[in-house]
């Protein structure tokens, strides 16, 4: 990112006027303390545009989609559809390729189901190859790992450098001519590194392979452009990105999404049913069973308005900033060790680190969670369901501040504060 | 102040100088325990006196490698403190007791006399994330101790 855009991404946002519209932020928390949340990685506060949109929705709107031609049903419809469209906007995609999941986890697992079912085409089968990184998150390595081990494909991975990268010395000998699929975390959600898509997807067009991209942590921290990126299908949730729980996206190329077989079956993604065969309904409604989570999709078009009116430009510059900074001050905690890359390039909203105490050695995350805690911070501790990524760094788990619109400096330096409490505190 | 109620000096004292810690080369039974929500980890070993006398038979020596946090690390010491040399059926009504203490949600202040210092988790019970971690090492004891005695004893040389 240049400076001049750096410095316009300051000048439009102020993170003071940004947490006035999130009501928790007030919160007050052990014994009337301020909360510190630094947990956005796990799941983001939600502003009261997005509260708003989904008590209205079901105070005014609320009925089926899709079925009905009363009033309701109308409105209920267009502000779904109203969503989707959104959604589609703030990806740069068609959508028609946007895909309402639960998750993020299941519109990974739609995928890794649907290409192992969709025989020799696309499909992955005996003797294929598929590959994913040794970074992932485990919603985005156990689906891999289920296909391959139900078609006979094998897995494969790309390691980690000692400073948290992706390896990507011997690419071309992990996707070999026989790998069907790469599926690759953009932004980790364990080390905060930012992964190099680009190259990923050059090798694995180069042997027909498609590639999945969890883009869970990057979507809510950066501009993303679906058809710029070139992989074929991307995983990301609501949550992480101001919106409700309960709603995911998947988007994949039209072209695939077509010929690729169902995941879910039932009503609303079908055409025609007789009891002896059934059409399906064009996409995306092929791929979403079932009454959908109506109010979640509002509210994630709320959200997703919210984070348009921001400006993801300027988000990313104001967070870019924020992580350097904390990268800064956590560097001069003493005994402090960071987990992944240990600058700010390249790196999305979440550092992890493990700490050590002169007296005691290393102080075990849970210990260093629950002392921040008293203090009104909230971090996530553990090993953030990737624990490939713990064992290849040898350690048992980190502690992990992450950030969002709202995180400050304040937050940050509370952190630092909160740190030296911790070592105080086990050091006796 | 809440936290002090869960960090008992006592615990942190376990923590820092935990008793009994190491892997020993002569045990009936071995498990592997793990808390996969924090990467808690314990093996524990028991060693019995002679499992023909099942509950009866007496625990001669628990030993344990482990890693985790302060309340799953001295946990596993007061718990070898506690059963070495107490026979099968007894350390298992201590473990009971336990159980009940950590699920009590802070209700319980635990009976000193059966649990002697692990009274100290008391304060553990008010925190849902943490019982766990309590619970770990004398989960891995129950297990150890009903392998060594199915198994039929024979001992293990580690």
């Amino acid at each position: 990112m240049n400076t001049d855009r750096r410095q316009a991404g300051r000048a439009a946002f102020d993170s003071e006027l940004v947490r006035k519209d999130f009501p928790i932020l007030e919160r007050r928390v052990q014994d009337d303390k301020a909360l510190v949340y630094l947990d956005s990685a796990a799941s983001s506060q939600k502003p009261r545009q997005v509260i708003d949109a989904m008590t209205e929705y079901y105070e005014r709107h609320h009925s089926n989609v899709h079925r009905g031609v009363h009033t309701l049903a109308e409105e209920a419809t267009a502000l779904y559809e109203g969503a989707r469209d959104k959604v589609a906007r703030f990806i740069n995609a068609d959508p028609r390729e946007v895909i309402f999941t639960k998750n993020s986890s299941e519109a990974l697992n739609l995928v890794a189901n649907v290409l192992g079912w969709a025989g020799e085409s696309n499909g992955i089968g005996r003797g294929d190859r598929v590959v994913t990184t040794q970074m992932e998150h485990h919603s985005n390595l156990v689906p891999w790992q289920l296909t391959a081990a139900r078609t006979g494909a094998e897995l494969a991975w790309l390691g980690l450098t000692d400073g948290g990268r992706l390896d990507l010395s011997n690419l071309d000998e992990v996707v070999d001519e026989r790998t069907r699929v790469v599926a690759v975390v953009h932004v980790s959600n364990i080390l905060g590194t930012l992964n190099p898509i680009d190259a990923i997807v050059r090798r694995a067009h180069e042997v027909g392979a498609l590639v999945v991209v969890d883009a869970s942590q990057s979507v809510p921290h950066m501009p993303m452009d679906v058809r710029e990126l070139g992989a074929d299908f991307v995983a990301f949730t609501g949550h992480k990105m101001l919106g409700p729980t309960g709603i995911g996206v998947l988007w994949g190329r039209a072209e695939l999404l077509e010929e690729l077989p169902p995941f879910l079956g039932g009503g609303e993604m079908v055409q025609t049913v007789s009891m002896e065969a059934t059409t399906y309904a064009p996409i995306p409604h092929k791929y979403e069973a079932g009454t959908p989570p109506i109010a979640e999709a509002v509210g994630l078009g709320a959200a997703v308005d919210y984070l348009t009116a921001l400006g993801m430009d300027n988000v990313a510059a104001y967070e870019h900033e924020l992580v350097e900074y904390a990268i800064d001050r956590l560097k001069q905690v003493e005994g402090l060790t960071i987990i992944g890359p240990d600058t700010a390039e390249d790196r999305g909203a979440a550092i992890s680190f493990v700490l050590e105490s002169p007296a005691l050695g290393a102080i075990h995350p849970h210990d260093v969670g629950q002392v921040l805690d008293e203090q009104g911070i909230a971090v996530r501790v553990g090993q953030h369901c990737a624990r490939p990524v713990c064992l290849r760094y040898g350690v048992p788990a980190t502690t992990r501040a992450s950030f969002s619109v709202y995180t400050t400096k304040g937050d940050v330096d509370a952190l630092v504060e909160g740190l030296e409490h911790v070592k105080r505190f086990f050091g006796a | 102040m809440q936290l002090e109620s869960m960090y008992q000096e006592i615990i942190l004292d376990h923590y820092r100088n935990p008793h009994h810690k190491g892997l020993r080369d002569q045990y009936q039974a071995e498990v592997h325990h793990v808390n996969p929500t924090c990467g808690d980890e314990v093996t524990l070993r028991v060693r019995l006196s002679d499992v023909a006398l099942g509950e009866n038979a007496v625990i001669e020596d628990v030993s344990y490698a482990s890693q985790g946090c302060s309340i799953s690390q001295a946990s596993a010491s007061v718990l070898s403190d506690l059963v070495i040399g107490k026979e099968v059926g007894e350390a298992l009504a201590v473990h009971e007791a336990f159980l009940e203490l950590m699920q009590s949600r802070g209700e319980s202040a635990g009976d000193e006399e059966v649990l002697e210092d692990a009274v100290a988790f008391a304060g553990v019970s008010k925190f849902p994330a943490r019982v766990k971690c309590a619970l770990l090492s004398w989960m891995a004891l129950k297990d150890a101790t009903a392998q060594a005695l199915s198994t039929g004893g024979d001992e293990k040389h580690g």
